[in-house]
């Protein structure tokens, strides 16, 4: 189903991608590809560029300089083509809410200008993907919000696009929705689609294959979640838990200039450091006469390398 | 742990309800928060959370139930009560027109604190938030997160007994989230007692105490300890050389709902009875090549969407 274009080469590739407004950069020289059918995660703090991306790899904005090609289209030249080519949805979803859900896809297959035949067939497809064939004359504003996700996801790849960008798509969504709404977005990506997610549930950027940290609108790292979680230089992650973990938390934040991050997870203590500095933590509890178990590395999260990354990307100290 | 058992309950909640005509927000929810923890409240938009804090807040009253906060029945308790809870709206009142500084004098004026007290605490707020640089910057240029965690400041300049804090980090990046939470950390140390609502159930793991509201329900509260132990499966990451085949095969073994897939990864539920050995040769029957798996410890998702489940 997807574009021919798109079956060789990558599904997005973007060369010294440049936006700049005024003289502020928002996008700084990035590159990067995008495989067919990858669930690819853009990740970074707020205005760090990425909705600048996106809005540039639509072909909503042209960039300053540098080149991006989706679906084998330049979002310099031919950016019509690449709306034609492309799904995109964002958490506000974009669906009337006092029209059916029937109505809301109708609605839509104009947009991408479907024709007749095709447009049932989709229309049917897109009501049965989102559970809806049976409430399809219902209003839409009043369906649960996993309803109105999965029907603005419908909408969204109603024209069969070979990307789909997804600008935090579950906010707010329960997680048995937010589950079920992934395993559609992975039978998607297994049929081809390619799909381009921004999030800031760390646990959501769990189920990508790869995943772009960008900051200040340069990209600082990709790589699929499980290998930066064994790079090198990371911090790591370090679990103590003892009776006392108030003494002990108190102790550890007075230093924590010294020794780095430290939190709580209920009653469990998480130290976020470089390993050399281990040893001098056990003995300062130690010394403060604070018993506890034998500490253990744990996994970092996904939170905890987005953390680390960016306090190695910026030690200036003005990041709000 | 155990110094808790001395110390009162800071909530007391039995039987709440809320109804809006005919839209039921809260269905009788029970609830109690020891004094001095942070205490999470997990749930979707429509849950409940924000009906639960405005009423917990007293600016709300309740169409059903018991609710006592720091020991007074809520609805008829005086100012000097009120005084003592602290709370951050979603929606929080920041005059834009106003710098940082102006902002903070603004609500400590409000609460009527002395300057002596003002002075030091408003200095040591603006330096945890990392606002100190940002004095005189006015509230309408600030990002997301700085906004925020300046909203934070101004509900903390009257040092309350009780936080009530709603969604402070929904839409907010990983860094700010983990400011406000080192805020958090400081007003534990102080004996503050924190609720926090939020839709992110990996933040919620931070917090001491969790409760999982559920369309106006509180489906399980507890602690993560406790809350794992009603968990009735073990989780297993797989890796395969075919993981679209082994998802369906996991699928029709276990069941949808205890398979999903994360990337490269597959995270399957195998029940405590069951036996793991016959779930691999079952793949492996299949042609599936196992690559590696592993035990991993339930989040708090899978443990809420066990007992959504539960709840039907």
């Amino acid at each position: 189903m997807p574009d021919d274009r798109v079956l060789s080469g990558p599904a997005v590739s973007v060369t010294n991608l440049t936006k700049r407004f005024g003289d502020f950069t928002a996008v700084d020289d990035i590159g990067f590809d995008v495989c067919r059918g990858e669930v690819f995660g853009f990740l970074g703090p707020n205005g760090a560029g990425k909705s600048t991306t996106i809005r540039m790899l639509c072909g909503i904005i042209k960039p300053t300089s540098g080149e991006g090609v989706v679906g084998g289209y330049s979002i310099r030249k031919d950016s019509d083509r690449i709306k034609l080519n492309t799904g995109y949805m964002s958490q506000k979803f974009s669906l009337y809410r006092d029209l059916t859900p029937y109505e809301n896809l109708e609605f839509y297959s104009g947009v991408y200008g479907l024709p007749g035949n095709r447009r049932r067939e989709r229309i049917s497809w897109a009501l049965d993907m989102a559970g809806l064939t049976n409430r399809k004359d219902d209003q839409t504003g009043d369906l649960p919000v996993g309803f109105q996700q999965r029907l603005a996801l419908g909408a969204a790849v109603l024209h069969e696009p070979s990307i789909l960008f997804l600008d935090e798509p579950t906010a707010g969504v329960d997680p048995l929705s937010r589950r079920s709404f992934w395993d559609l977005i992975h039978k998607l990506s297994s049929s081809g689609v390619t799909v381009f997610v921004t999030t800031h549930y760390m646990d959501e950027a769990e189920h990508c294959d790869r995943i772009a940290f960008i900051d200040k609108g340069k990209l600082i790292k990709l790589n699929s979640p499980s290998a930066l979680k064994k790079e090198e230089g990371m911090e790591r992650v370090y679990e103590l838990v003892t009776d006392n973990w108030r003494t002990a938390f108190d102790l550890l934040r007075k230093k924590r200039d010294r020794f780095g991050a430290i939190s709580l997870f209920g009653t469990n203590i998480h130290l976020n450091l470089q390993p050399e500095k281990l040893a001098a933590v056990t003995s300062y509890l130690k010394s403060e006469g604070v018993e506890f178990s034998p500490i253990n590395e744990i996994a970092p999260s996904l939170e905890d390398i987005f953390v680390s990354l960016l306090r190695s990307d910026d030690e200036t100290g003005d990041r709000t | 742990m155990s110094s808790s058992i001395l110390l009162a309950d800071t909530i007391e909640v039995v039987g709440l309800e809320k109804k809006f005509g005919d839209l039921e927000a809260l269905r009788g929810v029970d609830l109690s928060v020891k004094s001095g923890i942070i205490h999470a409240v997990v749930g979707p938009d429509g849950a409940g959370k924000t009906t639960l804090l405005r009423i917990l807040a007293g600016i709300m009253s309740p169409t059903g139930g018991k609710v006592k906060v720091l020991g007074r029945d809520v609805a008829s308790a005086p100012e000097s009560i009120k005084g003592k809870i602290g709370y951050l709206s979603q929606r929080f009142s920041l005059n834009p027109s106003l710098t940082v500084e102006e902002n903070i004098d603004f609500f400590a004026s409000l609460y009527g604190v002395s300057n002596s007290d003002k002075i030091p605490r408003a200095r040591r707020l603006l330096e945890f938030s990392r606002l100190a640089g940002f004095r005189t910057r006015r509230a309408a240029h600030l990002s997301g997160g700085m906004k925020q965690k300046l909203s934070l400041c101004c509900a903390l300049i009257h040092t309350p007994e009780l936080l009530l804090l709603d969604e402070p980090t929904t839409g907010v990046d990983p860094i700010s989230r983990r400011e406000l939470w080192e805020i958090l950390y400081d007003l534990l140390g102080e004996g503050v007692t924190v609720i926090v609502s939020t839709p992110y159930m990996d933040e919620a793991e931070r917090a001491g105490e969790i409760t999982l509201l559920h369309k106006g329900r509180a489906i399980i509260t507890g602690n993560m300890k406790i809350l794992r132990s009603r968990y009735r499966f073990s989780m297993y990451e797989l890796i395969t050389g075919d993981n679209l085949k082994a998802l369906e095969t996991s699928a029709r073994i276990l069941g949808d709902e205890k398979v999903s897939l994360f990337g490269n990864r597959i995270h399957v539920a195998i029940g405590l009875s069951d036996d793991l050995s016959a779930f691999k040769s079952h793949l492996q029957n299949e042609g599936i090549q196992i690559k590696s798996i592993r035990s991993v410890e339930p989040g708090l998702e899978d443990i809420f969407i066990q007992e959504l489940a539960d709840a039907g």
